[in-house]
């Protein structure tokens, strides 16, 4: 018998496998397709402290293995959101989940953290400094390792639950900004977020998005966020939950191996909704053919 | 809904561009002519998001138009190929919240989910009027499954090639009618809400998921934002913002 179990920065969790946010919505549409409570946790839908209708439609462009999305961090808003959606949630799925917040300004960080630090659903809280659909504010604090610490520390300021910053790969030195997190506090560090893209219609001569430019996430994308991973564990000494790309429970295996604790996997739900299900009843099986034991020795085993 | 694979019964050109085809598996769960279904293509990341045009609990059948590679894939499907979808989605027109004299208005690739509509209100012992518009008698699509219901549609063309020459809002001011049902491209269903003092509008969106969970398709309406796909396609018309 395989052990599935994952220590991730203080939380037990029965596997590794988190749906991402932003691809799971609070997990009332899958709860339709099956027993949310055989996942590891459910990273929420990034939740701003204001309501967001988000950009224009189309929001979505199909790629070569994956696809392009400029949603824009649609969400009801912070008292919404913990009012109504996590309280549903937790009739649907009874651990604790990662509660994703972004924000535009450091108060708006803050503020979120403060609310979500008292829900009593949620686990870990994780800081997206790294969205790519929004204008004005949202790219910035991901971008600079000063301002990446910034936020760190003012989130880690109003929290006593475990900080993950979730950082975007559109940069030109990812352990940089990893390393400003660590320094600043953070518990761990998700990534990657999506990588920024553009399709453009042929017919049309103009870009398929609304919004011009959307966040590339999907199959194609894994590779890179596996050396991201990678480089990023050999760098810090906090826990890495690991996305970008995932839809096989090989592809599980081969992003612990690079350096994560618990891995997140976002645009195979969308495609086919049973995805994480499937990676839980498969990973034992997985496990057993690469004579892995215990989940947890092998994360960052790849030199 | 669920995920579930279908065989492929038949498939044939319809006209030009667009094809019919017909499956077979469990399709007891779709409830509603308006429900769609999204179909994985081999060697594409997305599903495609396709109207049922007529169901039973063991048949489904579809009519798509090649848009683009995906759907040219599609069309070159054989019968007998196992089909993965999502079947079924979204909301469907609600007959029981119609009005007392209806009609139904489809545009180009709208019609196969009118028809489906059109062939439930038989059903139940209606005939309601039917107005068909194409841009031209290239797009016509065959009459041949409404009139085996009983039903002779009033087409319409751009260039008046077949039928009357026109919009269907053109052929709609020679009818009397409280309800309008709808679908087809986003200005024609603009045109046919402001004629229609009431009405369901079926709408089409880029997607990703089709059940609800990306947002990619959120509208904005009267009661806050809706997605085309779990919250429609089927739209009200108090509820629609333009």
């Amino acid at each position: 018998m395989v052990d599935t179990k994952i220590d991730l920065a203080g939380l037990s969790l029965d596997n590794p496998i988190i749906p991402a946010s932003g691809t799971f919505g609070y997990g009332k549409e899958f709860a339709e397709f099956y027993d949310l409570d055989v996942l590891g946790s459910i990273s929420i839908k990034g939740t701003t402290r204001e309501a967001r209708y988000g950009n224009p439609l189309p929001r979505i462009a199909e790629c070569t293995d994956g696809m392009l999305n400029s949603v824009g961090l649609q969400n009801p808003g912070l008292e919404a959101v913990c009012d109504t959606e996590l309280k549903d949630l937790a009739e649907l799925f009874h651990k604790p989940v990662v509660a994703n917040i972004s924000g535009f300004s450091l108060d708006e960080y803050v503020a979120c953290a403060e609310v979500m630090d008292k829900q009593p659903n949620v686990g870990i809280i994780e800081v997206n400094i790294s969205c790519p659909n929004v204008h004005c504010g949202g790219m910035s604090f991901g971008v600079d390792p000063a301002s990446a610490a910034e936020v760190t520390a003012a989130v880690k300021n109003v929290t006593t639950k475990p900080v993950f910053m979730k950082l975007t790969p559109n940069v030109t030195d990812i352990v940089a900004i990893a390393k400003a997190c660590e320094d600043a506090g953070a518990d761990g560090i998700s990534l990657i977020n999506t990588l920024l893209g553009m399709r453009i219609d042929l017919k049309k001569r103009q870009p398929v998005l609304a919004n011009k430019m959307g966040g590339f996430s999907g199959p194609a994308i894994f590779p890179v966020a596996v050396r991201m991973v990678y480089q990023v564990s050999k760098a810090v000494n906090i826990p890495i939950m690991g996305m970008g790309g995932i839809s096989s429970t090989r592809d599980v295996i081969e992003m612990m191996m690079a350096g994560a604790t618990a891995v997140q996997v976002g645009a195979a739900n969308l495609v086919n909704p049973y995805t994480c299900r499937d990676l839980v009843t498969g990973l034992p099986g997985a496990m057993a053919s690469l004579g892995i034991e215990r989940l947890a020795d092998i994360i960052g085993i790849a030199e | 809904m669920k995920r579930q694979y279908l065989v492929i019964e038949s498939i044939r050109r319809l006209k030009n561009d667009v094809y019919y085809m017909t499956f077979t598996g469990d399709c007891h769960e779709v409830s509603a002519p308006g429900q769609f279904i999204n179909i994985k293509v081999g060697g594409f990341y997305l599903r495609r998001p396709i109207s049922i045009c007529d169901y039973d609990i063991g048949h489904i059948s579809i009519a798509f138009k090649v848009v683009g590679a995906g759907t040219q894939k599609m069309a070159l499907a054989e019968k007998g190929d196992l089909v993965d979808v999502l079947i079924p989605l979204g909301n469907g027109f609600d007959v029981s919240k119609g009005g007392r004299n209806p009609i139904l208005v489809a545009g180009g690739i709208g019609v196969p989910p009118i028809y489906c509509l059109a062939k439930d209100m038989v059903g139940r012992g209606e005939k309601p009027r039917v107005i068909c518009g194409f841009n031209n008698a290239d797009d016509v699509l065959p009459m041949t499954k409404f009139n085996e219901i009983g039903i002779d549609p009033t087409i319409t063309t751009m260039d008046g090639s077949v039928g009357m020459k026109g919009l269907v809002t053109d052929a709609m001011y020679d009818e009397q009618y409280d309800y309008v049902y709808a679908c087809g491209p986003e200005p024609m269903l603009k045109a046919v809400w402001s004629l229609a003092p009431d009405g369901q509008f079926s709408f089409e969106a880029r997607m990703a998921c089709g059940f609800g969970a990306c947002m990619g398709c959120s509208c904005k309406t009267k009661y806050g934002s809706k997605r085309i796909c779990k919250d429609g396609p089927v739209l009200y018309r108090e509820e629609i913002i333009w």
